[in-house]
C-alpha cells in the first residue's frame, strides 16, 4: 500500500523528514519497503499558458507556440503535440530542465525554428502509463479549465502536480489490514508520534426526494453483514479536479472520471470499497445480493466474459447478475460519460466468499483484497455518505434523501482484559501501569483500569485485536523492541544431546567425508521415471504432488542414487569429470492419499573419473568398484554390527552392471547394494562410468551393534603363512575365506588376499588366488607343527570343496 | 733408548696415524695395530719384564696413560668420521621439499550442513533437543495446528505443494513443533527444541527462489518464558552465525503462530560502543515471536500456565548472506567446484 506523506500531514502535524517517519513506522508497525518522491531529480519544469499556436512553415505536424511562463518575454516552443491549442494551461520543461529518465532539455532549432523548451505529458515526467490519466499518444498534459484558474504561469509544476510528495510503500502484513487505508495509517502514525489524528469531515446535503422511492435492496446476512445504497441524481460525469487526481496518481491509481475517482478516493481514505452503478442501466430499480448459479456469465469492467462459480457472490437486478460483488463491477451497468444518475453501494461482504471468488476469477482487486482481510465496520456507511457528498459536489448532482439499507448491525466494542503483571511477565520488562495506560490512549483504545488490571474496549478500526496477546504486542511495539532486555531462559535445565539415530547419521556423514566423498544435497522432487530407479524394495509407489511447477519436479525420489546421478551429470556437463559425492536424505514410499508416506533415511555415494589426479609422484587413480567398496566396508565396519557384513553377487539389479554389483547384507538383513551403474542407465544421464552404493540407514539403525570392546594384545609373536591356490574362475573369494576361517583353527586370526591372478601359466578357466594367514595365540609361542596342522586342515577342505590346487 | 722413550715415541707416532685415518675402516685397522693383542703398545710392553721392580710402576703408569690417550683419540676420530659419513648420506638424500605432498583425499560437508550442524551444537549446549519430523505432512500439523485454518489469508504467503486434500510437502518445519508440543510431558521439564530440515514451497526456481530449501525452527515452552529470553537467545544465534561482535534488532511482523511477532535483523558489520546507529547496516535474517496461545491450546497445552517463544531461520539465506552466494540453486546442483570451497575447519 502506497501512502502519501503530504496526505498524512492533513491528519496531524508531522515535523519529521520522510525517511525518519519511515524508520519509525518500520520499527513500530509494518515494514516500509520503499520510499520515493515522484519528482526525483527532475527540475525547472513550470506551468505555462499557451498564448498562440501557428503552423510550422516547414512541417505539417509541428506547430510554433508562444508561451507565458511568468517571465517578461513569452517563450517560443515548437511542439508536435496533437492536442495543443491556444488558451491552454500546460506543463513546460524549460531550457536547462531535467525531466523523466534523466532527459535534459536544451534550447535548439526544430526544422529551422527556435524551440526553447518542451511541452510534456505526465509520462515524460516519470509517471507510469498505467497511472497517468491519458495515454501518452494523446499528447501533452493539459489542465482542466477549472483547475487552470488557480494556476499561475511560471509556478513550479512539480508542486502543482503533487510530485513534491513523499510516497511510502508499506508492506502490510495480513494482521494489519487496518492500515490498508489512510485513516488506518493515520491512527497508527498518530499512536507512533503521540499525536491525534484528525479524520476527514464532510457535509452532506440531501434533496427532498427519498431514495426509497427510487430503488429497493435486499441482502441475506450470511452474504453481506452490511448493505446500503444511495442515489445521486443529475450528475455530470467529467474529469475530477486536480486535487483528487493528484491524490490518486500519487497513490498509484489512475484517475478516470469524478464518480469512479471518488469511489477510489473513499477506498483509499476509509479502506471501504464502494461501487457505482448507472441507475438508468439497471434492469430494474432493485438490487439484491445472492450467490451465483454455476456458469452464470458476467462481463466485467475489464471487458472479459467470466463464468461465475457457485458460491461467488453477485449483485442481481431483476434476475440478472450484474457484477461479482466486492471483486469487480459489470460492464452493463458501468458509469460512463453518458451517466446522469448514480447508485452508490457500500457493503461488507463475506470474506471467505470474496476470497474464493477472487481466486476462482483470478481477479485480485483493491476491493477484494480489503473484503478478504476485513474492513472497519463503522466506516462503511460513513464512506458511502462521504462519497455521495463528494459526487454531488464535484459532479453538480443532488443526493436523494436517506440510505436504503438491506443489512446493518451495531458495533459492540469487544472488551479484552490484560494486566500490567501479565504484560511484564511475557515481555520480561518492568513497565508501569501508567505507561501502559498512556500507550492505550495513544492507540485510541478506551479502557478501564483498576490496580493494573485493564479492560480494553477495542475500536472498530482495529479488528485484528481480540485476545490479551494482541494487546501485549501493542504494548511491546510502542514500548520499543530495542528496550526489551536480552536474557536467556531460566528454570529447570534440560540435557541437550543427539539421539542414537542422529548420532549415527552424523557419524556416517563424517566418515564418508573422511574417506573422500563430498556431501551433496540434491532436490527431492524428481520425475516419475527416475523415482522408480534403484529401488531396494518391490512395488513401491512414489508420492506425487498435485500441481507440480515443472515435469522435472513431480514426485518424491525413491532413491538417492538418482539424485547423485543428476549431480554427476551436472558436473560432467561442465567438464568436471572427477566427482566423488555422497548424500544423506530420505526416500519416500506412498501409503495412499490420506496416510503419511513412509520416509526412509538412506545414505548413498558415487564416484566417477579419477579419485586422484596424476601428479609428479604417482599415476592417476581411476575410480573403480574396489575403491568404492573400500569406503563402504569402512563405513559399515564403523557401525560395529554384531553380525558379519556380506557382499553377495547380484546380477539382476536393472540399473546396475550385472557383473559388478553386490547386495550388502548384515547377517541375514539386506541393507543396500554397491556396484557399477549399468551403462544403459549412465547413458540416460549422459555420464560415463559411475560406481555407486546406497544403504538403508533406517534398517541399519535397527540392527544389533556392539560397543567397542577391549581384548588384551597377545604377548607372543604372531606367525604369518602365505597360501596360494588355483581354483575355478567363478569361485568367489568370500567363500574361500569363509572355508579357510572355518578350518584354520582357533589361532587363525585374520586372512588377507594379497594376489589374484589370471593369465599365462594359469588355465583359462582357472585363477590363482593368494592369501596371507596370520596366526596368534595368547598362551604360548606358536610352533611350526601347530601352524602346519592348521594349514593341512585348510588345504584339505579347499581341495575337497573347491577342487583347489595348492601351489 | 729407555722403554719410556720408546713409549713416548710410540705415543707420538700413533696419535699422528690415528688422526690421519681417512675412513672408519682405516681407523679400525689403526686401532688394531696400536692397541690390539698384537699391537705396537703390547709389543713395547713386552719389554716390561726386563725392568726393575722400581721402574715397573712408573712405566706401567705411563703405558696406561698412553693407552687412554690413544683410545680417546680413536673415539674422537671415530665420531668425526661417522659424522662425515652421515653428512654425506644426508646430502645424498636431499629432496625438493617444495614439491607437493601426496594429496590426501578428504571430502567436505555441504555448506548448508555446516550451518545446520553449528546451530545444532550451539542449541544442544543450551539444553535443546534436536527433533526431526516428516517432510510429507498432514495439513493439520503444517497449518491448522499452527493457527492457520483452511481459509486463513496468511496461507497465501506460502504456496504449497499439495499431494491430496490432507497431505502436503511441508512448507515449514513448525509441524514438528506441533507434533512435539502435543506429546510433551511438562511434568518432566520444559520443552526446548529445534527442528532442522528440508521444506518445500510451490515456487519457480530462480536466483533467489527455490522450491526446496532448509529451515531451523526453535521452540521453548515453560512457565516463565519472556520475550527478553527470546531476544537473548536470538542474540546468541547471531553471535554463532556471524560473530561475537554483531548486534541484532527486532521489528514488528506477523506470523499466525506467534504473537507478538518480530522480524530479526542482524548487523552486517561489527557493532562496538563507538558505532553510530545510522552507520549500522541491518539485514533481515529470521522471524520469531512469542508462541500464540491458540498454538498451545490446539496442542493441548494450557496457555494460561505455559508460554514460550519460537523462531525460524533459513540456512540457505544465511549461507547466501555470509558467503555472498548469488544464486540459491548452487546449493542443490552440487557442482564440485562449489561444494569444495567451504572447507575451513575450526
Amino acid at each position: 500500500m502506497k501512502v502519501s506523506v503530504n496526505w498524512l500531514r492533513e491528519y496531524m502535524p508531522i515535523a519529521l523528514p520522510a525517511n525518519e517517519l519511515a524508520e519509525k513506522i518500520s520499527r513500530t508497525a509494518v515494514e516500509v519497503e520503499g520510499q520515493s518522491r515522484p519528482q526525483g531529480d527532475m527540475k525547472k519544469v513550470v506551468i505555462a499558458k499557451v498564448l498562440s499556436v501557428v503552423p510550422h512553415p516547414d512541417s505539417d505536424h509541428l506547430v510554433i507556440t508562444q508561451l507565458d511562463a511568468g517571465e517578461d518575454e513569452p517563450i517560443q516552443v515548437v511542439t508536435g503535440a496533437p492536442n495543443i491549442a491556444e488558451e491552454q494551461t500546460v506543463v513546460l520543461a524549460k531550457h536547462g530542465s531535467l525531466i523523466g529518465d534523466g532527459v535534459k532539455i536544451r534550447r535548439g532549432k526544430l526544422r529551422g525554428e527556435k524551440s526553447n523548451g518542451m511541452l510534456t505529458a505526465l509520462q515524460e515526467l516519470g509517471m507510469d502509463n498505467s497511472v497517468a490519466p491519458k495515454e501518452l499518444e494523446a499528447g501533452i498534459w493539459v489542465f482542466d479549465e477549472a483547475d487552470a484558474a488557480d494556476l499561475k504561469p511560471g509556478q513550479d509544476a512539480f508542486e502543482v502536480l503533487g510530485f513534491d510528495d513523499d510516497i511510502l510503500e508499506l508492506g502490510i502484513t495480513p494482521n494489519r489490514a487496518d492500515m490498508l487505508s489512510m485513516n488506518g495509517t493515520a491512527y497508527e502514525v498518530a499512536a507512533i508520534l503521540d499525536e491525534k489524528a484528525q479524520l476527514p469531515e464532510f457535509s452532506l446535503a440531501e434533496s427532498d426526494e427519498t431514495t426509497e422511492s427510487l430503488i429497493s435492496v435486499t441482502a441475506p446476512e450470511d452474504l453481506a453483514k452490511k448493505y446500503a445504497v444511495r442515489v445521486i441524481k443529475d450528475v455530470h460525469v467529467q474529469d475530477s479536479p486536480l486535487w483528487v487526481q493528484r491524490r490518486l496518481w500519487n497513490m498509484g491509481i489512475r484517475p478516470i472520471s469524478n464518480v469512479v475517482d471518488i469511489t477510489n478516493l473513499m477506498l483509499l481514505t476509509y479502506g471501504q470499497p464502494l461501487h457505482a452503478f448507472d441507475y438508468d442501466q439497471l434492469p430494474a430499480h432493485e438490487l439484491s445480493v445472492r450467490t451465483a448459479t454455476e456458469g452464470e456469465v458476467i462481463k466485467t469492467l475489464d471487458g472479459v466474459e467470466r463464468k461465475a462459480q457457485a458460491g461467488n457472490i453477485v449483485i442481481d437486478s431483476a434476475g440478472e447478475a450484474l457484477m461479482f460483488a466486492g471483486v469487480m463491477g459489470g460492464e452493463s451497468t458501468e458509469v460512463t460519460d453518458q451517466t446522469t444518475n448514480v447508485v452508490l453501494e457500500a457493503a461488507i461482504f463475506e470474506p471467505k466468499a470474496i476470497r474464493h471468488a477472487a481466486r476462482d476469477q483470478n481477479l485480485h482487486s483493491e476491493a477484494s483484497q480489503r473484503f478478504e482481510r476485513g474492513v472497519d465496520v463503522e466506516a462503511t456507511f460513513r464512506a458511502l455518505d462521504h462519497a455521495a457528498a463528494l459526487i454531488a459536489e464535484l459532479g453538480a448532482g443532488t443526493v436523494t434523501k436517506g440510505r436504503v439499507v438491506a443489512q446493518d448491525f451495531a458495533y459492540e466494542a469487544p472488551v479484552v482484559k490484560v494486566s500490567t503483571q501479565h504484560i511484564n511477565d511475557v515481555l520480561g520488562t518492568d513497565i508501569q501501569t501508567a505507561e501502559i495506560a498512556a500507550m492505550f490512549e495513544r492507540l485510541g483504545f478506551g479502557f478501564e483500569e483498576l490496580d493494573g488490571e485493564f479492560a480494553v474496549m477495542i475500536p472498530s478500526h482495529r479488528w485484528d485485536i481480540s485476545i490479551p496477546a494482541d494487546l501485549i504486542e501493542e504494548v511491546a511495539r510502542l514500548y520499543g523492541y530495542d528496550n526489551l532486555p536480552a536474557t536467556l531462559p531460566t528454570g529447570e535445565t534440560t540435557p541437550g544431546k543427539l539421539t542414537t539415530k542422529q548420532q549415527l547419521i552424523r557419524d556416517s556423514r563424517h566418515t564418508l567425508e573422511g574417506l573422500g566423498l563430498n556431501q551433496a544435497i540434491s532436490y527431492v522432487l524428481t520425475t516419475p521415471e527416475k523415482a522408480s530407479q534403484f529401488m531396494m524394495a518391490d512395488a513401491t509407489e512414489a508420492v506425487e504432488v498435485n500441481y507440480p511447477m515443472s515435469q522435472e519436479r513431480r514426485v518424491t525420489r525413491g532413491s538417492l542414487l538418482t539424485s547423485l546421478l543428476d549431480d554427476v551429470a551436472y558436473n560432467v556437463a561442465r567438464k568436471q569429470d572427477d566427482v566423488s559425492l555422497y548424500e544423506q536424505g530420505r526416500v519416500f514410499v506412498s501409503n495412499g492419499a490420506t496416510a503419511l508416506p513412509e520416509e526412509i533415511e538412506h545414505i548413498a555415494g558415487v564416484v566417477t573419473g579419477n579419485v586422484r589426479d596424476r601428479d609428479w609422484d604417482q599415476a592417476a587413480q581411476p575410480a573403480d568398484f574396489f575403491y568404492l567398496k573400500g569406503i563402504v566396508e569402512q563405513l559399515l565396519a564403523d557401525y560395529g554390527f554384531v553380525d558379519n557384513v556380506r557382499f553377495e553377487t547380484n546380477t539382476n539389479r536393472p540399473e546396475m552392471h550385472p557383473g559388478q554389483t553386490a547386495d550388502i547384507y548384515v547377517g541375514a538383513t539386506f541393507v543396500g547394494f554397491i556396484g557399477q551403474i549399468h551403462p544403459l542407465t549412465t547413458k540416460m544421464y549422459k555420464v560415463g562410468q559411475v560406481f555407486g552404493f546406497e544403504l538403508n540407514l533406517t534398517t541399519i539403525l535397527e540392527l544389533p551393534r556392539v560397543k567397542s570392546t577391549y581384548e588384551p594384545v597377545s604377548k607372543y609373536p604372531s606367525i604369518s603363512r602365505d597360501l596360494a591356490i588355483l581354483v575355478d574362475r567363478q569361485v568367489e573369494s568370500a567363500d574361500l575365506v569363509a572355508r579357510i576361517k572355518e578350518n584354520g583353527g582357533a589361532d587363525l586370526h585374520d586372512v588377507t588376499v594379497f594376489d589374484v591372478y589370471t593369465g599365462s601359466n594359469v588355465a583359462d578357466d582357472k585363477k590363482s588366488v593368494a592369501y596371507s594367514l596370520r596366526f596368534v595365540n595368547y598362551d604360548h609361542t606358536l610352533v611350526d607343527d601347530e601352524i602346519n596342522a592348521a594349514i593341512d586342515n585348510i588345504t584339505k577342505a579347499l581341495q575337497t570343496e573347491f577342487d583347489a590346487e595348492i601351489r | 733408548m729407555s722403554l719410556q722413550d720408546d713409549l713416548k715415541a710410540l705415543r707420538q707416532q700413533a696419535l699422528l696415524r690415528i688422526s690421519a685415518a681417512k675412513t672408519l675402516k682405516e681407523l679400525n685397522e689403526e686401532r688394531v695395530k696400536e692397541l690390539g693383542k698384537k699391537g705396537s703398545l703390547t709389543e713395547v710392553l713386552r719389554g716390561m719384564k726386563d725392568l726393575s721392580a722400581d721402574e715397573r710402576p712408573e712405566v706401567g703408569a705411563l703405558a696406561n696413560e698412553i693407552r687412554n690417550a690413544l683410545t680417546d683419540r680413536i673415539a674422537e676420530r671415530q665420531a668425526l668420521l661417522e659424522k662425515e659419513v652421515l653428512d654425506a648420506q644426508l646430502a645424498e638424500e636431499q629432496i625438493d621439499v617444495t614439491l607437493p605432498g601426496q594429496p590426501a583425499i578428504q571430502g567436505q560437508p555441504h555448506v548448508l550442513q555446516q550451518i545446520i550442524e553449528g546451530l545444532e551444537d550451539q542449541f544442544m549446549g543450551m539444553g535443546y533437543q534436536i527433533i526431526e519430523g516428516p517432510e510429507v505432512e498432514q495439513d493439520k500439523y503444517n497449518f491448522e495446528m499452527m493457527n492457520l485454518p483452511k481459509d486463513h489469508p496468511a496461507r497465501d504467503m506460502q504456496d504449497t505443494f499439495y499431494i491430496s486434500d490432507e497431505l502436503l510437502m511441508r512448507t515449514q518445519t513448525s509441524p514438528v513443533q506441533a507434533r512435539t508440543l502435543e506429546q510433551h510431558d511438562f511434568s518432566k521439564g520444559p520443552l526446548k527444541m529445534i527442528s532442522p530440515g528440508r521444506v518445500y514451497r510451490r515456487d519457480t526456481d530462480d536466483a533467489t527462489h527455490s522450491h526446496q530449501f532448509h529451515q531451523v525452527e526453535g521452540l521453548v515452552v515453560d512457565k516463565h518464558i519472556t520475550m527478553g529470553d527470546l531476544k537473548g537467545t536470538l542474540l546468541a544465534v547471531a553471535h554463532q552465525l556471524f560473530g561475537e561482535d554483531h548486534d541484532i534488532r527486532l521489528r514488528p511482523s506477523y506470523f499466525p503462530f506467534t504473537e507478538p511477532s518480530v522480524e530479526v535483523d542482524v548487523s552486517w558489520g561489527p557493532v562496538t560502543p563507538d558505532t553510530k546507529p545510522e552507520e549500522i547496516e541491518w539485514i533481515e535474517v529470521l522471524g520469531a515471536g512469542m508462541v500464540h496461545p491458540n498454538v498451545l491450546e490446539k496442542a493441548g497445552v494450557d496457555s494460561s500456565v505455559y508460554g514460550g517463544f519460537a523462531f525460524g531461520l533459513g540456512p540457505d539465506r544465511f549461507a547466501m548472506l555470509k558467503y555472498g552466494v548469488e544464486d540459491i540453486r548452487n546449493f542443490y546442483l552440487n557442482d564440485v567446484r562449489f561444494l569444495t570451497q567451504f572447507d575451513q575447519k575450526g
